[in-house]
């Protein structure tokens, strides 16, 4: 399928990844290509096949539901761009 | 003397060690001034002179006071930067993360430190893990110490280049890298050395910054196979951190190395030989298969009919997990922080502004196969066409032991050459990534070296877990090749 410059618009907004203007008919150009050459995957029949969900034939473990960690509040911080009386900061979101 | 100690494997180090003719103080030495003077390559994003020594120091008292050692205990090694390292910046090659340092270590490398390896520092890779070529980092390309007939810069492969460039440059004994589609495979294969992908599951994945989680797997890359036995041993075990490590013991890879391949069947699938493949690959491919028949193995003619879909299943469902995992990297927590005027303007300039443009490419078509109305299309055919790709391989593993093919289509390629089109690119990865879509374990061996000097590789596939039976295979194989060639 080949994407229009809207539509690449529309799932960079999804993405939350601002494109330049100017950057935009590359990209529509390039995401094209890649979706047309996966689309080569219409030849195989699969009808019946089962998705793969996991690749390591394994049961998903499960463990105790308790707390294993915390108390790492300053480590939990520590990589925060900003942050304030122990908070991550974002910009406001209600007005 | 310090010359020496850079060219020994880790096999010949350890000894060295335990006969005391060095410490694991020298040994790190002549390694960190190795580094220095290839500084050129631009294998390292981030060198920890002060800590390796401190390690190193550390083995030694160890060794001195006769307190028990670990399996690769003064042994010098780079990490990919992609394994979180406890207190040391690790960027994943993107300039989201480009001042993160984690407080915590990933499972990997902390089994390493348990072992006893000293670490030298994070070696550079493409960003987040996407590329076959080390030049979308955004610490900048990686030159292989391989140069082109004319002098020119080589590509050292992707993503885990800095690593394999590394090895091959002997600035460390071994390193880690990862491999999601072939990333430790095709590295190993351009710059002349061993790259191992075991299992999935059988090394954590806990603390590794996450492309697609389905696929991502760690692993050693080394000069030799039985290095690779060795650092495999040490890395390799389950953990309860990660839902999908395998809850199984870690066999004694080296002990497996028996030299013996006698009645052992080797798979070449017919579909792997691909309409204009390139003759000296052809041929090699060839002499792999008279290496081993020599040997005593039995060649036998199989067919793996999916394989034609393996690329483009691939570039379908690892996009669709990047773009799940990569939502993490918002400006909040860590990381770049772009202002906006509101928290979706933040995300949106953040992200904009922290991914390259082949991250970006690659989340925007993830985003796009999973998006309503495509879901069915593209994200669940994929996942349809990945269970008969993993069928196809079980029904070869019932009639032989691995399977032998090429590494790559070719050998490293110029840097710059292929940038502008990505599928030329993707095409890199065509031997690799059928075995990383069905979970298998899969090495390349340095084999030959091709009209212009520079190395090619065969890689051996093996059922799930039988890493044994694959080391084994190497080891034969690497003997025969005698692969002697090495960066000028």
């Amino acid at each position: 399928m080949s994407l229009d410059k809207q539509t690449v618009a529309k799932i960079a907004n999804l993405a939350r990844i601002r494109v330049a203007e100017d950057k935009l008919d590359s990209l529509t150009s390039d995401l094209s290509g890649i979706l047309a050459w996966v689309e080569q995957l219409d030849e195989l029949d699969t009808d019946g096949v089962p998705p793969m969900t996991s690749v390591a034939e394994m049961t998903l473990p499960l463990r105790e539901d308790a707390v294993t960690d915390g108390n790492c509040r300053d480590a939990v911080l520590a990589n925060a761009p900003d942050s304030e009386d122990g908070f991550f900061t974002v910009p406001k979101v209600v007005e | 003397m310090t010359h020496a100690l850079t060219e020994l494997t880790i096999a010949d180090a350890r000894s060295g060690l335990a006969e005391g003719e060095f410490s694991a103080e020298e040994l790190t030495r002549a390694h960190l001034d190795a580094m220095e003077k290839a500084r050129d390559l631009n294998a390292f994003i981030g060198e920890t002179p002060e800590l390796a020594l401190a390690r190193a120091r550390q083995s030694d008292v160890r060794r001195a006071k006769g307190a028990p050692l670990g399996a690769m205990d003064g042994i010098p090694v780079a990490v990919k930067d992609l394994f979180c390292t406890e207190g040391v910046r690790t960027t994943a090659g993107s300039h989201i993360l480009d001042d993160f340092t984690p407080p915590y270590e990933s499972s990997v490398t902390a089994n390493l430190r348990a072992a006893g390896a000293v670490m030298l520092g994070k070696t550079n890779m493409d960003e987040f893990a996407m590329g076959s070529s080390n030049i979308t980092s955004y610490f900048g390309s990686v030159k292989n110490p391989w140069k082109g007939k004319d002098g020119e810069d080589l590509v050292p492969g992707g993503s885990s280049g800095g690593s394999a460039a590394a090895v091959a440059a002997r600035l460390c004994l071994g390193a880690t890298g990862t491999d999601t589609g072939g990333s430790i495979r095709q590295p190993a294969a351009f710059t002349g050395i061993v790259g191992l992908k075991p299992t999935y599951g059988r090394c954590s994945r806990w603390g590794i910054v996450a492309f697609a989680s389905s696929l991502d797997q760690a692993g050693p890359m080394t000069r030799t196979v039985r290095d690779s036995a060795i650092m495999l041993g040490a890395m390799a075990g389950h953990d309860p951190k990660d839902s999908t490590s395998a809850p199984l013991a870690v066999p004694d890879f080296e002990a497996a190395l028996s030299g013996d391949v006698r009645g052992l069947r080797v798979g070449v699938p017919k579909e792997y030989r691909l309409d204009g493949m390139n003759d000296e690959i052809a041929a090699l491919w060839r002499r792999g298969c008279d290496w081993l028949k020599d040997a005593g193995a039995e060649i036998v003619d199989i067919s793996l009919p999916t394989t034609k879909y393996a690329l483009p299943t691939y570039y379908i469902v690892a996009p669709a997990e990047a773009s799940a995992n990569l939502s993490r990297y918002d400006g909040v927590r860590y990381g770049l922080r772009v202002p906006g005027d509101s928290l979706d303007e933040m995300y949106a300039n953040t992200r904009g502004e922290g991914f390259g443009d082949e991250v970006q490419r690659r989340v925007l078509i993830g985003t796009y196969v999973l998006s309503a109305g495509y879901y069915d299309a593209y994200y669940l055919k994929a996942q349809r066409v990945r269970t008969l790709i993993a069928r196809d391989f079980r029904a070869a593993f019932e009639t032989v032991d691995v399977i032998l093919t090429p590494t790559a289509p070719s050998a490293a390629f110029a840097i710059g050459e292929k940038i502008d089109d990505p599928i030329a690119m993707y095409l890199n990865d065509v031997f690799t990534v059928p075995t990383s879509l069905a979970g298998l374990p899969g090495i390349s061996v340095p084999a030959g070296l091709d009209s212009s000097g520079l190395p090619l590789g065969l890689q051996i596939i093996g059922k799930p877990f039988d890493e044994e039976t694959l080391l084994r295979a190497a080891d034969v194989l690497e003997s025969a090749a005698e692969f002697d060639g090495r960066p000028a």
